[in-house]
């Protein structure tokens, strides 16, 4: 990988100069709207986008109710719902959800503050990331989730151990993502500016950084999917608090809508951070083709 | 009187390691170039692919050293990049993430200057390029030749000496390679810059050229130089210039200036892709 960045030829063709990170045509679905025609517009939109999922809470609906499944093991969605409101109302799921937002957002953040300007001053040198990227990779590809024991056995089974897996996880996607985003400044962006007579560290701020922005953010995006998978199979395993530990709690109490319960939280969770990201990283990147 | 040239070559000679092969071989991209541009003079330079064209413009940049012999920019030898010389690349390089403004601003933020003198300074360039109204466009919104055009405008906006295009033209379509053609005369004509104009058309060279540098390729050195003198071109005459009996007769100058090869030159594959890059035009 690195050595195919390290021998780039310089671009050719007029072609652009970032690579798209996948944004699965959300952009789309955000444009704004102005105007009755464009409410009407949004509302088909939005009818679009929800009817699979209309859909599929029906299937959920129906098929306890007509006994395709057993109604112990999957109650009917209207059960799952009216225990989640429940379980919003008297608090649980909210303590929960802080618990788990918590050490997710403090082991990401932790990694961000790292990684990227890790990343940034590694990529900065071509010879410097041709030796570490291969490194990193195999740290990348070494899955966070097979490293736990080796984090409760060093760190203990409380708060560090979490977190720390947290940061280990989200680390080499943010490190790796920085350091690509360096090394993939388009040569002719930088040649353009060196010729202006620009030094080396405004080159840096007003060039190599702007164009790393979109490729560190796929690695922010990629970081913030693994940190809440990871942190709740670390709850799972080992946790007096946390989403991953009330699913796992309510299944061994064979309190089965409160466990569904807990994984419609984790869903949400998930849409939530995701539209976070979604929504910084559309600020971020306004000049960019819609 | 004989005035300083604005930009002199003197037996600029550029070698290459090449990659792969063993040790001491080099690779001669450019051999005793010799060329004095006077001030205001706007010199084209023409040659297929390898000939060192874009060796020429990296070493008159300043982003590389020649092997042997000098370049001077007013007498002053050049050791590095700097705001005395613009540049415009065929491919634009405009930072996409800025607008117009910002992108012809990108020069001028390093002179100390107030940002809304910065301001004032691009959108006049701007609209000398005919971009009026287009100032908060981004690049992705522009086409082609308003790019190119943006480009033109940031490397005038910091008021250098000398303003070196390489193949500015090449990636427009044919329409919009004339209309900028006859656009950058008129700038031309307008500032008063010394230009070194880069192609590998013929015409576009013929048309554009006070004078008209012939290259040959492996190694580039310089095969002929001529002068045009196609009397007044005054942009927007009805006459068809491109069809003059004056322009044929000089463009086929140039065609034979490139063909000529010593015969005793074995047609290499490089040669012949060469060739037909050259026959396109």
């Amino acid at each position: 990988m690195s050595s195919t960045l390290a021998s780039r030829p310089p671009v050719v063709a007029d072609e652009p100069a970032f690579a798209d990170p996948p944004t699965l045509g959300r952009r789309s679905v955000f444009q704004s709207a102005a105007g009755g025609r464009s409410v009407r517009h949004a509302l088909a939109v939005a009818g679009r986008a929800s009817v699979a999922i209309v859909a599929f809470l029906a299937l959920w609906e129906v098929a306890p109710r007509a006994g395709w499944v057993d109604p112990v093991f999957l109650p009917p969605f209207s059960t799952v719902a009216r225990t989640f409101a429940e379980l919003v109302a008297d608090g649980t799921l909210v303590t929960h959800t802080t618990t788990s937002l918590a050490r997710a957002g403090a082991g990401f953040a932790i990694a961000l503050v790292i990684a990227v300007p890790l990343g940034l001053v590694i990529g900065s040198s071509s010879r410097v990331s041709s030796y570490l990227t291969p490194f990193f990779e195999i740290f990348r590809n070494t899955a966070a989730l097979a490293l736990l024991p080796v984090f409760i056995l060093l760190l203990g089974i409380g708060e560090t151990s979490k977190v720390a897996i947290v940061v280990y996880a989200c680390f080499f996607p943010l490190l790796l993502s920085a350091i690509l985003g360096v090394r993939t400044v388009d040569p002719l962006l930088v040649k353009s500016a060196r010729s202006l007579g620009i030094g080396r560290v405004a080159l840096f701020a007003k060039v190599v950084l702007p164009s790393a922005v979109p490729t560190v953010f796929t690695g922010i995006r990629m970081a913030a999917t693994s940190s809440v998978l990871v942190l709740l199979a670390a709850e799972m395993v080992g946790a007096k608090a946390g989403l991953g530990y009330f699913i796992t709690y309510t299944q061994f109490n064979f309190q089965i809508p409160e466990m569904y319960a807990g994984i419609v939280a984790i869903a949400l969770v998930g849409l939530a951070v995701n539209a976070v990201l979604v929504s910084v990283e559309r600020r971020l990147s306004r000049w960019r083709a819609a | 009187m004989t005035a300083q040239p604005r930009l002199a070559f003197e037996g600029v000679r550029k070698e290459f390691d090449v990659r792969g092969a063993g040790a001491g071989q080099r690779f001669v991209a450019l051999e005793d170039f010799t060329l004095a541009v006077a001030p205001g003079e706007l010199v084209t330079v023409v040659g297929p692919s390898g000939c060192g064209k874009s060796t020429l413009l990296d070493l008159v940049t300043g982003l590389s050293a020649p092997t042997a012999g000098r370049i001077l920019l007013d007498g002053r030898p050049v050791t590095g990049p700097g705001l005395d010389r613009g540049i415009v690349f065929q491919q634009y390089a405009l930072l996409p993430w800025r607008s117009a403004q910002g992108n012809v601003e990108l020069g001028l933020e390093g002179r100390g200057l107030r940002r809304a003198e910065r301001q004032r300074i691009a959108r006049e360039h701007l609209a000398l390029v005919g971009l009026e109204g287009f100032e908060q466009r981004y690049p992705h919104e522009l086409s082609g030749g308003m790019k190119q055009r943006v480009a033109i405008a940031r490397s005038l906006a910091f008021d250098p000496e000398v303003l070196l295009m390489d193949e500015p033209f090449a990636a427009l379509d044919a329409q919009t390679r004339e209309q900028l053609q006859d656009e950058l005369l008129r700038i031309w004509r307008a500032t008063g810059k010394t230009i070194l104009f880069i192609t590998h058309g013929i015409e576009e060279a013929v048309y554009l050229g006070q004078r008209i540098v012939v290259l040959t390729p492996r190694p580039g050195r310089v095969r002929d130089v001529i002068d045009v003198d196609l009397g007044d071109r005054t942009v927007g005459s009805s006459t068809d210039l491109r069809s003059d009996p004056r322009f044929v007769a000089y463009r086929h100058r140039v065609w034979d200036a490139l063909h000529d090869r010593p015969a005793a030159t074995t047609v290499s594959a490089g040669e012949v892709a060469a060739e037909k890059e050259v026959a396109h035009v």
